[in-house]
């Protein structure tokens, strides 16, 4: 019984105290039918040394490769105190703060991210947290149905540009709702949203146009003129945007005339490791107008008794513990330990460490970029300008290339082919400030050999 | 705990200071920015605070220490499973080669990985007595929704298209009507009876052609088991609908019934709550997916293959009719992670004792309190992990809510029990005390309990201004909720 602290003789006083003969009594209700005699299916238990062993050897399977994967999720340097205070006792098991006064730590941290992340978005109001990157895009197509005031088509334009993995997470999610939609391809030659695709639906019933900043192939999208123009044709903006390349890229809030609408994204890259995809932390801000329209906990500032300030949760009524089958979400638990390890990240960086991380990712993909275009057998897909991501195309199948880097202690990239297949033989590749030179040498070496060795 | 306010991370910053061992070396990016056009760029920087590392690190240090916690106090709040999260869950689940693994690293650079997902997913479906799981849901709502798409799905496939309510009995989580629809259902509550049970009758007129399904927790969000439960599932699956099982209470039954042997056809388990894995602040949980062999086409993707000795994800190639992804990757990794290596610390013997002692600790509790003075919600019931008391007669003839006795415990110490939920009981408290607890804690949380019936006796004013000892009073929710403040703003600011 590693946890359960109750010994022979606390079992017998409880029994007595409850007037039963045995802890089995407890279950008469449960129809002897259904009752089960054991689990002999589960093996049997371990020590934590045991444990310890155990993991140690499963985690050496894992290996520790050199890795230029992005797609999503990215390698950054996290500050030692980030984890060091996040998984404290104290905020690690505590669970939503129900008992506002008993939890004016979470709530304040929570009211602190929510001012960060609502300034690195340049918009007014953010909740507490979403799942991932790819439900927040899926919760901001269906906030944009309930916030749009005129739209009724459910039809939303996504671009080939958007995350393909978020635009399978958004069907999966708010398809059953019935919303549609429709993709709007890219440009060859810059990697971009098509524009005179995207002018072919002026004039129609779109609820709205989602924009994703980098773009997946890492390039940028004129944001400027996307949002005038889809709000010149009714349509809300939704904006996708990696927190990182905040620090340097112009806020969406700020995009166009009057800005986009409502931005998410993925929170992993603000002080969350890797960790095989999760668990990370979606992101959304929005304006003050479309606040009620917002999933998710909200915290506002308030004042107690005796008039000194404090945190509470807010705004609960568009939530399902109280409107059930008519809440804005059916979302409950959300992921306030990643938003809480974001909110130290961010402090710890503060806004020039953050531009600094920027500069680097950006620096260290255009070396990477150049030095692999002058490669045989190897060309940059897009011109333009890019964050830290870019494809480039390869003379040969790249599952075969990846497979001879892997055998060299290399993840070389993302292989685009069965999502972008039009593009041949392709690589997402990405280098944040984590890679040095000698990194981004050992990769162009590396490629270069397995494309001279067949 | 801490009683002293702490100030907003924005009054320490000062222009010019930073935490500047977390900066990159090298400023060699500042050029790269030349060439970006201008439309691209951003003019001013993001307000994030400018402290340095120290400054960062006493803030919250400092805000943690204004939480109550399992680590810290008793929390007893029902419907939330708030045991003790082994320190050891944690340490293995951040072993560096798990935390530095890309997500979209190949299956051979993640076989250790694989491995105890694999191993997860057969203990859980030992556990629940289901077929199949997909570990994919990121949490309990999250798990719900795969669940409902999962009927949906089930149904049209069958072309039985008609098929759109879900039956939530009146007690249900807000989470399910909400999810059935998030899923684009219909909801349809039925009542329950004044043993807590399902109205059989009212369940009998509800089913018919148009059911796609019912949601139900058991044990349920009454803190009783439902004895019904073979009847329940005869009349839905009778009328061509599916079982839904809500697993919320699963740490209710751990060891003792299973669900796949009362009848359900899909369920989701809290793994946060049943498997201990931390609740956060409010998460990152975990809303594993359970089902029959008829549903398992339709689990969300990915789901761990073993192939001989190795292991992959089988993706959306492999489960052509799967309901598709519900994470940009595979769930909340970390997490069930840290859910593996509870489940294996625990093994058989000790899983088996999870239910036991959570239903022993319960039923303890209840005995106490109801000799205490207390008014039982069913008290003619046994417990089973949780149970609920009613302040109705203590509202009625000495004007103090249960609102009032939660804010009072917190000044003995102890988190307050989950407050006016189910909707259905009055005045309720719902109490989960949870198998990690000792028998000397909870004859300390009676105590408490008797004297602030006491002073709802002798002084009612003293609950009614509670609590008295947090850092903050209690706090204004109407103005919270009419003046937005929703960022943090100097004071001298107009806006």
């Amino acid at each position: 019984m590693p946890f359960i602290p109750h010994t022979a003789a606390d079992v017998q006083h409880m029994l007595h105290t409850i007037g039963a003969d045995s802890i089995d009594a407890l279950f008469d209700e449960i129809p002897e039918s259904l009752r089960i005699q054991g689990l002999e299916g589960i093996p049997p238990g371990l020590s934590e040394m045991e444990i310890g062993r155990l993991m140690s050897e499963r985690a050496s399977l894992d290996g520790r490769p050199l890795s230029f994967l992005g797609a999503g999720a990215y390698e950054h340097h996290i500050p030692s105190a980030v984890w060091a205070i996040t998984t404290r006792g104290e905020f690690y098991s505590a669970y939503t703060p129900y008992q506002a006064e008993a939890s004016q730590g979470t709530l304040q941290l929570i009211h602190e991210y929510q001012t960060m992340i609502t300034s690195l978005t340049g918009m007014e109001v953010s909740n507490a947290s979403l799942y991932d990157g790819g439900s927040a895009v899926a919760e901001a197509a269906l906030m944009a149905v309930r916030a749009h005031r005129r739209s009724r088509s459910l039809r939303l334009l996504i671009p080939s540009t958007v995350n393909p993995s978020y635009r399978r997470v958004v069907q999966s999610t708010a398809g059953n709702q019935g919303v549609r939609f429709e993709t709007v391809p890219y440009l060859r030659e810059s990697g971009c949203i098509d524009p005179v695709a995207l002018e072919g639906y002026a004039g129609e019933d779109i609820t709205a146009l989602v924009i994703q900043q980098p773009n997946f192939f890492g390039q940028l999208e004129d944001v400027d003129r996307l949002t005038d123009w889809a709000h010149a044709q009714g349509m809300l903006v939704i904006a996708v945007v990696n927190p990182t390349s905040l620090a340097v890229l112009k806020p969406p809030g700020e995009w166009g005339a009057k800005g986009a609408d409502i931005c998410v994204g993925e929170g992993q890259p603000l002080g969350v490791p890797l960790s095989s995809g999760g668990p990370y932390f979606g992101f959304m801000t929005t304006r003050m107008e479309y606040v009620r329209s917002m999933p998710g906990r909200i915290v506002g500032r308030t004042v107690d008794l005796e008039g000194r300030p404090g945190y509470t949760l807010t705004l609960q009524a568009r939530e399902q513990h109280i409107r059930r089958g008519k809440a804005t979400s059916n979302i409950c638990t959300n992921q306030g330990l990643l938003m809480t390890a974001a909110t130290i990240y961010m402090t710890l960086v503060g806004p020039a460490g953050l531009a600094r991380v920027a500069e680097s990712c950006m620096a260290r993909t255009a070396e990477l970029v150049s030095t692999l275009g002058q490669i045989k057998g190897v060309r940059v897909a897009f011109a333009g300008s890019r964050f830290h991501e870019a494809v480039v195309l390869l003379d040969r199948p790249a599952a075969a290339v990846l497979r001879q880097l892997e055998a060299q202690g290399i993840l070389g990239g993302v292989d685009l082919a069965s999502d972008y297949p039009e593009l041949g033989p392709a690589l997402l590749v990405c280098a944040t400030e984590t890679k040095t030179t000698a990194d981004l040498q050992r990769f162009v070496d590396s490629l270069r050999r397995a494309l001279e060795a067949a | 705990m801490n009683q002293t306010l702490e100030k907003s991370i924005f009054e320490y910053s000062q222009p010019g200071r930073g935490a500047f061992a977390q900066h990159p070396p090298v400023a060699d990016g500042a050029a790269v920015l030349d060439t970006l056009p201008p439309a691209l760029r951003r003019r001013t920087p993001p307000r994030l605070p400018e402290v340095s590392e120290l400054d960062a690190v006493r803030h919250f240090t400092r805000l943690s220490q204004l939480n109550f916690s399992i680590d810290t106090n008793f929390y007893p709040l029902g419907s939330c499973t708030m045991k003790y999260n082994p320190k050891a869950c944690n340490q293995y689940a951040m072993l560096p080669e798990f935390l530095a693994r890309h997500p979209l690293a190949p299956d051979t650079q993640g076989q250790g990985f694989l491995s105890c997902m694999f191993e997860l997913q057969e203990m859980l479906k030992e556990v629940t007595g289901m077929k199949a799981v997909s570990l994919n849901p990121m949490a309990g709502a999250h798990g719900e929704f795969a669940g409902v798409a999962m009927i949906r799905a089930y149904h049209r496939a069958r072309g039985d298209l008609a098929r759109n309510e879900i039956i939530v009995p009146e007690a249900a989580h807000g989470t399910n009507p909400a999810t059935a629809t998030m899923c684009g259902c219909v909801v349809k509550e039925i009542p329950v009876d004044a043993q807590g049970d399902v109205d059989l009758e009212a369940l009998a007129k509800a089913v018919g052609p148009n059911t796609a399904g019912i949601m139900l927790t058991n044990p349920s969000t009454l803190g009783v088991f439902e004895r019904k439960i073979e009847a329940v599932a005869k009349l839905v699956h009778g009328a061509g609908g599916l079982l839904y099982y809500d697993g919320a209470n699963l740490n209710a039954i751990l060891g003792k019934v299973r669900p796949g042997d009362m009848g359900f056809d899909v369920i989701h388990m809290n793994l946060h709550k049943t498997f201990s894995t931390p609740h956060g602040g409010g998460g990152p949980g975990a809303g594993a997916v359970g089902v029959s062999a008829r549903l398992e086409p339709f689990l969300p993707v990915p789901v761990v293959g073993r192939e001989g000795e190795g292991y992959r994800w089988l993706s959306e190639a492999d489960r052509p009719q799967s309901i598709g992804r519900l994470s940009a990757f595979m769930g909340n990794a970390g997490v069930l992670l840290r859910a593996y290596v509870y489940m294996r610390m625990l093994g058989r013997e000790g899983m088996s004792r999870v239910g036991e002692y959570a239903t022993l600790n319960a039923n303890y509790l209840m005995a106490r309190l109801r000799t205490a003075g207390f008014d039982l919600a069913y008290p003619t019931r046994r417990a089973s992990h949780e149970f609920i008391i009613t302040m109705k007669r203590q509202a009625r003839e000495l004007n103090v809510t249960a609102m009032d006795v939660a804010k009072r415990l917190l000044d003995y110490g102890f988190h307050a029990p989950t407050t006016y939920f189910p909707l259905l009981v009055p005045e309720c408290l719902l109490i989960e005390p949870t198998e990690t607890e000792s028998r000397e804690t909870l004859d300390a949380f009676v105590e408490s309990m008797v004297a602030i019936l006491g002073e709802a006796q002798t002084d009612a004013a003293r609950l009614k201004g509670a609590p008295y000892t947090m850092p903050v009073r209690r706090l204004d929710d109407v103005r919270a909720a009419k003046q937005l403040e929703l960022t943090w703003k100097p004071v001298n600011s107009a806006a």
